[in-house]
C-alpha cells in the first residue's frame, strides 16, 4: 500500500525526510518496498494559460494555442487534444523538458508550424491509466483557476508528494491505512497522532425507517448502514482526487470516492450502494445459493456458491460481500440515495472468496487480514459526513445494525522481568511501560506485572508475546546487545552417517566427479528408469509444469539431463555425481514415499580432458568408471568381496555393458553404459553411468584397520599366460587361481589382455602375474613351482586354458 | 741433463699433455702411457740404481712425488672431461618447462554444498547437532505444529505442492523444529540444532525463483536462551560465511511460528552499505527470517513455554550463494552446467 507522506503530516510532527521516515517504518514495523515521488524523472512541466486558439492550416484536427508560459511572449504550442479550450489553465512541456516515459521534449515543427513544447495529458505526465479520472482520460488537463502560471505544476497535482509503499505482512493489517501508520509511527517518535473523529450532522428521519437488515452474523458479525439521501453526484474536489490516484485509486465520483477514500484512511473497507435500486428495504447478507449468478462491477458474471456471502435484496444478490459490488445496484450519475454498508466479514471466507473468483480487491485484502472491529461506526459515520458535505445529501437519522457485539479492549500481562530475560534486554519498568503507552495502549504495573489493554486498533496482540514484540520494535532491534546461548555444553558433531555422505562426496570429486544437483521432481517416465527396485510412484496432485510432476525413483535420469543440457551446449566432456533422496512406495496404496539416500554417477566424453590426447581414444569407457566405483568401494572399506556380475535386466541399460555391484551377496547399485536408445532419446553422447544405495552402503559393517607386519622375507612371482575362449570371464579366472593357489599365494594381478589378430577365432589371452610369500620363512623355488604348477593344472583342467 | 732435471722435463711437459686432452679414451691412454710399466717415470726409477747411494733416496722421493702428482693431474683431468660430458648431456635433455602439466581428474563439491558444509561446521563449532528430515512431509508438521493451522493466511505466502490433502514437499525445514522438540529430552541439556535440506514451492522457475531450493533451520531452546543471543548468532553467521566486514541489522517480520518474529538483513554485497540499485539504496540485502520460537510451537511438542524457550532461524543457501558470487538466476544451480560447476573452487 502507498502511505502518502504529506497526509502522513497532517496528523504528525514529521521533523524528517520521507527517506528516512520510511527507513523507520522498516526498522521499526513493515517492510517498506520503495519511496517514490509522482514527479520523479519530470522536469519544466509549468502551467500555462492557453490565451487563444486556431485551426492549423494544414490540419482538420490539430489547433495552434497561443499560450502564457508567465513569459515575456506567449508561446505557440501546437495541439490535437479533443478538448483543448481557450480560457483554461494546462500543463505545458516547455522545451527542453522532460515528460513520462523518459521522453524528451523539444521545440519541433508540426506539419510546418513551430510548437513551442507540448500541452500535456495526465498520461503524458506518468499517470497510470488506471488512475485517470474518466473525463480526463481523452484530452489535456485542465488545472485548477487558481494555479500560477509559470509555476511547476507538480504541486497542483499532488506530485510533489512523496509515496511510501508498505509491504505489509498478513499480521499487521492494521498498517494497511493512513490511520493505522499514523498510530504506529505516533509509537516510534513518542508524539500523540492528531486523528480527527466525524461529527454527523443528521436529518430528522430515521434510516431504520428506510432500510431493514437480515443479516447471518456467522457470516458477518458486524454488519451496519447509513443512508444518505438526496445526494448530487459529481466529480471530488481536487484534493480529494490527489490523495486517491496518488494511493493508486482512481477517482470515479464524489460517493464512490468517499468510501475509497475511508478505506485509505480507517482501513474499513465499504460499500456503497444505489437504494433506490434495491428491490423492496430489506438487505440480507447471506450465503450464496449454489450456482447463483452475479455480475460485479468489473462486469464479470460470476457463478457463486455457499461458500461465497453475498449482499442481496429480496430478489438477488447486489454485491459479492467483502470483495466487490454488484453491477446492477451501482452508483452512477442519476444515483440520489445511497447506502453504505459498513461490516466486518469472516477473513477465511472471503480470503477462500477471492481466491476461488480470483478476484483480490483492496477490499478483500483489507478483509483478509482483518480490520478494526471497534472502528466500524467511524467509518461509516465519517464517510456519511462527508457525502454530506461533498455531495450535499441528507444523512438519515442512525446507524441501523444487522449485526454487532460488543468489542472489547484486549488485557495482556507480561512482567518486566519476561520481558529482560526473552529479550536480553536490561530495561527499567518505566522505559517498558513508556513504549506501552507510545502505543497507545493503557497500562498498570503491579509489582513486576503489567497488565496491559490494548484497543481493538491492533487485532493482532492477543499473548504476552506479542507484548514482547512491540516492546523489541519500539525500543529498537539496533539497541539489543549481541551475545551468544550459554548454558550447558553441548556436543556438536556430525553422525556417522553423515560423516560417511560427506566422504563419499568428497572421494567422488577426488575421484574427478563434479557435484550436480539436479531437481528431485521430475516426469513420469524418467522418475521410473534404472530402477533398482520396484517401487510405485509418488506424483503431485497439481503440478506447475509436465517437467515436474512426480518424485524420482532413481538419480541416473535427473543426472542425464544435466548432460543434455551439457551436450545442447557443446560441452562433450561432463563428468557429474549426485548424493541425494530417491522416493520409493512399496506399493499404490501407500500415501507416503519412504526416502533413501543414493549416490550416481555420470561421465560422458573425457574424464580428464587433456587436449594433446586423442579425445576419442581418451574418452570414458566402462573400465574408468568401474575403476572410479571400484577405488570409491575400496576407500569405504566395506567388509565382504565386491562382484561385479553382467546384467541385462536394466531397460535403459546397454545389455552388454552393465554390471549389478554386490557386496558379500548384497545388491547395492549397478553401473555401464546407457542404452544407446534411451542416449539418443535423451539427446546425449555416449555417457557411463552408476548409482548405488548409499543408504545400504552406510549400514554395511566396515573393516577394522588392523596392523599387518611386513614381511622380513622375500616374496617370489610367477608369470602365467592363458589361452581361453572369449566367454571365460577374469572373475572365474582369479576365482580359480585363488582356489587352488595354495597357503603362500599373496596376491594374482592381471597384467595383461589381448584378444585379436595371431589368435585363434572365439579365444582371448589372459596375462597374470602371481605372487607368493612366506610370512615366517624364505620361500623355496621348489616350493613355488609346485604350488604353480597345481594352479596351472587346474586352470587347464578346469576351464579349459592352454598355458602359452 | 742430470736424471732429475729430465724428469723435471717430463713432468713439465706430460702435465700440459694431461690438460690439453679432450676425452676420456685419450687420457687413458696416456695414463699408461706416463704411468705404465714403460713410462718414464718407472725408467726413471729403474735408471735410479746407476745414482750414487746416497743420492738415491732423494731422487726416489722425487720420482715418487712426480708420479703422484702426474697420477693427480690426469684424475682432475677425468673428473672434469666427465662432468662437461654430463653438462653436455643435460644440456640436450633440457625441456619446454613452459609447456603444461599433464592434467589430472579433480571435481568440485556444488556451491550450494559448499555453503551448506560451511554453516554446518559453523554451528557444530558451537555445539549443535545436524538433523535431517524428510522431504515428503505431512501437513501437521510442515504447517499445524508450526501454528500455521488450515486456511491461516500465511499458508499463502508459501504455494505449496500437495501429495494428497495431508501429505506435500515440505515448503520449509521448519517442520524439523516441531519433530525435533517432540523428541527431545530436555532432561538432557539443551536442543542445539540444525537442519540443512530440499524445501519445494509450487513456483515458475525465473531467475529469482526455483521451485527446488535449499533452507537449513537452526532451533535453540533453554532456559534462559535471549533475543539477544539470536542477534549475536546471526551476527557470526555473516562474519563466518562472508567476512568481518558484513553486518546484521534486524527487522521486524512476521513468521506464525516465531514471535517476535524479524529479517535479518546483511550489508550490501555491491555496494558494502552504501546504497545502490542492487539494495535499492538502503546499503542493506535481506537475506533471512528468524525469531523467538513462538509459544504455540512449543506447546503443540509438549514443550512448557513457560520454562523453556528459544531462537529459530531459516538460512538460505541458495540466496546466500547468489549473493556471495553474484549470481543471477537461481536455475543455474540446478542445470548443472559443467562451465558452471567448476567455477567455484573450494576455497575462493
Amino acid at each position: 500500500m502507498k502511505i502518502s507522506y504529506n497526509w502522513l503530516k497532517e496528523y504528525l510532527d514529521i521533523q524528517v525526510s520521507p527517506k528516512d521516515l520510511a527507513e523507520k517504518i522498516e526498522r521499526s514495523s513493515v517492510e517498506v518496498d520503495s519511496v517514490t515521488q509522482p514527479s520523479d524523472g519530470l522536469k519544466k512541466l509549468v502551467v500555462g494559460k492557453i490565451e487563444s486558439l486556431r485551426d492549423h492550416p494544414d490540419s482538420d484536427h490539430l489547433k495552434i494555442c497561443s499560450v502564457d508560459v508567465g513569459e515575456e511572449e506567449l508561446s505557440e504550442i501546437v495541439c490535437g487534444a479533443p478538448n483543448v479550450e481557450a480560457g483554461h489553465k494546462v500543463i505545458v512541456a516547455l522545451p527542453g523538458s522532460r515528460i513520462g516515459g523518459n521522453v524528451k521534449i523539444k521545440r519541433s515543427k508540426m506539419r510546418g508550424v513551430t510548437s513551442n513544447g507540448m500541452i500535456c495529458a495526465l498520461d503524458e505526465i506518468g499517470f497510470g491509466k488506471d488512475v485517470i479520472p474518466k473525463e480526463w482520460s481523452d484530452g489535456i488537463y485542465f488545472l485548477p483557476d487558481d494555479a500560477k502560471i509559470g509555476e511547476p505544476v507538480f504541486s497542483y497535482l499532488g506530485m510533489d508528494d512523496h509515496l511510501i509503499d508498505v509491504d505489509v505482512t498478513p499480521n499487521r493489517g492494521d498498517m494497511l491505512s493512513v490511520y493505522g501508520v499514523a498510530r504506529d509511527l505516533g509509537a516510534i517518535y513518542a508524539q500523540k497522532p492528531k486523528l480527527n473523529h466525524p461529527s454527523v450532522e443528521e436529518v430528522s428521519s430515521l434510516a431504520a425507517d428506510k432500510v431493514k437488515l437480515d443479516v447471518n452474523a456467522d457470516l458477518a458479525p458486524i454488519y451496519k448502514m447509513r443512508i444518505v439521501e438526496n445526494v448530487k453526484i459529481q466529480p471530488s474536489p481536487l484534493w480529494l482526487q490527489i490523495k486517491l490516484w496518488n494511493a493508486g485509486v482512481r477517482p470515479i465520483n464524489n460517493v464512490v470516492d468517499v468510501t475509497n477514500y475511508i478505506l485509505l484512511k480507517y482501513g474499513q473497507p465499504l460499500h456503497a450502494f444505489d437504494f433506490n435500486k434495491v428491490s423492496g428495504n430489506t438487505i440480507y447478507a447471506r450465503q450464496a445459493y449454489e450456482g447463483e449468478k452475479l455480475t460485479t462491477l468489473d462486469e464479470e458474471e460470476r457463478e457463486l456458491d455457499a461458500k461465497d456471502i453475498v449482499i442481496a435484496d429480496s430478489d438477488k444478490a447486489i454485491a459479492l460481500a467483502g470483495v466487490m459490488g454488484g453491477l446492477n445496484s451501482e452508483i452512477d450519475d442519476r444515483t440520489t440515495t445511497v447506502a453504505i454498508e459498513s461490516a466486518v466479514f469472516m477473513p477465511t471466507m472471503i480470503r477462500k472468496t477471492a481466491q476461488r473468483h480470483n478476484l483480490h480487491t483492496s477490499a478483500s485484502q483489507h478483509f483478509e487480514r482483518g480490520v478494526d472491529r471497534g472502528g466500524v461506526d467511524e467509518a461509516v459515520d465519517a464517510a456519511a459526513q462527508m457525502m454530506h458535505e461533498l455531495a450535499d445529501g441528507d444523512i438519515l437519522k442512525g446507524i441501523v445494525t444487522g449485526s454487532s457485539y460488543d468489542v472489547k479492549d484486549e488485557v495482556v500481562q507480561v512482567t518486566l522481568s519476561r520481558v529482560n530475560h526473552v529479550l536480553g534486554t536490561h530495561l527499567k519498568s518505566d522505559q517498558v511501560s513508556a513504549i506501552f503507552k507510545q502505543l497507545g495502549f493503557g497500562v498498570t504495573l503491579d509489582g513486576d506485572t503489567y497488565t496491559v489493554t490494548v484497543p481493538s486498533t491492533r487485532w493482532d496482540i492477543h499473548i504476552a508475546a506479542d507484548l514482547l514484540e512491540e516492546v523489541a520494535r519500539i525500543y529498537g532491534y539496533d539497541n539489543l546487545p549481541a551475545t551468544l546461548p550459554t548454558g550447558p555444553t553441548t556436543l556438536g558433531k556430525l553422525t556417522e552417517k553423515q560423516i560417511l555422505i560427506r566422504d563419499s562426496r568428497r572421494l567422488f570429486e577426488a575421484l574427478g566427479l563434479n557435484q550436480a544437483i539436479s531437481y528431485a521432481l521430475t516426469t513420469e517416465e524418467k522418475a521410473g528408469q534404472f530402477m533398482m527396485r520396484k517401487s510405485a510412484e509418488t506424483q503431485l496432485s497439481w503440478p506447475m509444469t509436465n517437467d515436474h510432476t512426480t518424485l524420482r525413483m532413481n538419480l541416473i535420469s535427473g543426472l542425464l539431463d544435466d548432460v543434455a543440457y551439457n551436450n545442447a551446449r557443446y560441452v562433450k566432456d561432463v563428468a557429474l555425481y549426485e548424493q541425494g533422496r530417491v522416493f520409493y512406495k512399496d506399493s499404490a496404496d501407500e500415501v507416503r514415499p519412504s526416502e533413501h539416500e543414493h549416490i550416481a554417477g555420470a561421465i560422458s566424453g573425457q574424464l580428464v580432458v587433456d587436449p594433446l590426447q586423442n579425445a576419442k581414444r581418451n574418452a570414458v569407457n566402462f573400465y574408468q568408471l568401474k575403476g572410479i566405483v571400484e577405488q570409491y568401494l575400496q576407500n569405504l572399506a566395506i567388509e565382504g568381496d565386491i562382484e561385479f556380475v553382467a546384467t541385462d535386466r536394466y531397460p535403459e541399460m546397454h545389455p552388454g555393458r552393465t554390471a549389478d555391484i554386490s557386496i558379500h551377496g548384497h545388491n547395492v547399485g549397478f553401473i555401464g553404459q546407457v542404452h544407446p536408445s534411451v542416449a539418443e532419446a535423451y539427446k546425449i553422447n555416449e555417457t557411463y553411468v552408476f548409482e548405488l544405495n548409499l543408504d545400504a552402503l552406510l549400514e554395511m559393517p566396515k573393516k577394522m584397520n588392523q596392523y599387518q607386519p611386513i614381511s622380513k622375507y622375500p616374496a617370489i612371482t610367477r608369470d602365467v599366460a592363458l589361452l581361453v575362449d572369449k566367454n571365460v570371464t577374469n572373475a572365474q579366472i582369479l576365482a580359480q587361481i585363488n582356489k587352488k593357489g595354495g597357503a603362500y599365494l599373496k596376491s594374482v594381478h592381471l597384467f595383461d589382455v589381448y584378444q585379436g589378430k595371431n589368435l585363434p577365432n572365439g579365444k582371448q589371452s589372459l596375462a597374470y602375474t602371481l605372487t607368493y610369500q612366506n610370512p615366517n620363512a624364505t620361500l623355496t623355488d621348489e616350493e613355488v613351482t609346485k604350488a604353480f604348477d597345481k594352479v596351472q593344472n587346474s586352470l587347464v583342467s578346469e576351464l579349459g586354458a592352454e598355458i602359452r | 741433463m742430470t736424471l732429475r732435471d729430465q724428469l723435471e722435463k717430463i713432468r713439465q711437459e706430460r702435465e700440459q699433455n694431461i690438460k690439453d686432452v679432450g676425452d676420456l679414451k685419450k687420457l687413458d691412454a696416456l695414463r699408461v702411457e706416463l704411468l705404465g710399466k714403460k713410462g718414464p717415470i718407472t725408467q726413471a726409477l729403474r735408471s735410479m740404481r746407476d745414482l750414487p747411494a746416497e743420492e738415491r733416496p732423494q731422487f726416489g722421493q722425487f720420482a715418487n712425488r712426480v708420479r703422484d702428482e702426474l697420477q693427480t693431474t690426469i684424475e682432475r683431468r677425468r673428473d672434469e672431461l666427465k662432468q662437461a660430458m654430463l653438462n653436455k648431456e643435460l644440456q640436450e635433455e633440457k625441456i619446454d618447462v613452459t609447456l603444461p602439466g599433464k592434467p589430472v581428474a579433480q571435481g568440485q563439491p556444488h556451491v550450494i554444498q559448499q555453503i551448506i558444509d560451511q554453516i554446518e561446521d559453523l554451528f557444530i563449532g558451537m555445539g549443535y547437532q545436524v538433523l535431517t528430515g524428510p522431504e515428503v512431509e505431512e501437513d501437521k508438521y510442515n504447517f499445524e505444529m508450526m501454528n500455521l493451522p488450515k486456511d491461516h493466511p500465511a499458508r499463502d505466502m508459501q504455494d505449496t505442492f500437495y501429495i494428497t490433502k495431508e501429505i506435500l514437499m515440505r515448503t520449509q525445514t521448519s517442520p524439523m523444529q516441531a519433530r525435533t522438540l517432540e523428541k527431545h529430552d530436555f532432561s538432557q541439556g539443551p536442543l542445539k540444532m540444525i537442519s540443512p535440506g530440499v524445501v519445494y514451492r509450487r513456483d515458475t522457475d525465473d531467475p529469482t525463483h526455483s521451485h527446488q531450493f535449499h533452507q537449513v533451520e537452526g532451533i535453540v531452546i533453554d532456559k534462559h536462551i535471549t533475543m539477544a543471543d539470536l542477534k549475536g548468532t546471526l551476527q557470526l553467521v555473516a562474519h563466518e560465511l562472508f567476512g568481518d566486514r558484513f553486518d546484521i541489522r534486524l527487522r521486524p517480520s512476521y513468521f506464525p511460528f516465531t514471535e517476535p518474529s524479524v529479517e535479518a538483513d546483511i550489508t550490501c554485497f555491491n555496494c558494502g552499505g552504501k546504497g545502490c540499485a542492487v539494495c535499492k539504496y538502503t546499503g542493506w540485502i535481506e537475506v533471512l527470517g528468524a525469531g523467538m520460537v513462538h509459544p504455540n510451537v512449543l506447546k503443540m511438542a509438549g514443550v512448557d513455554p513457560e520454562v523453556f524457550g528459544g531462537f529459530a532461524f531459516g538460512l538460505g543457501p541458495d540466496r546466500f550463494a547468489m549473493l556471495k558470487y553474484g549470481v543471477d538466476d537461481i536455475r543455474n544451480f540446478y542445470l548443472n552446467d559443467v562451465r558452471f560447476l567448476t567455477q567455484f573452487s573450494k576455497k575462493g
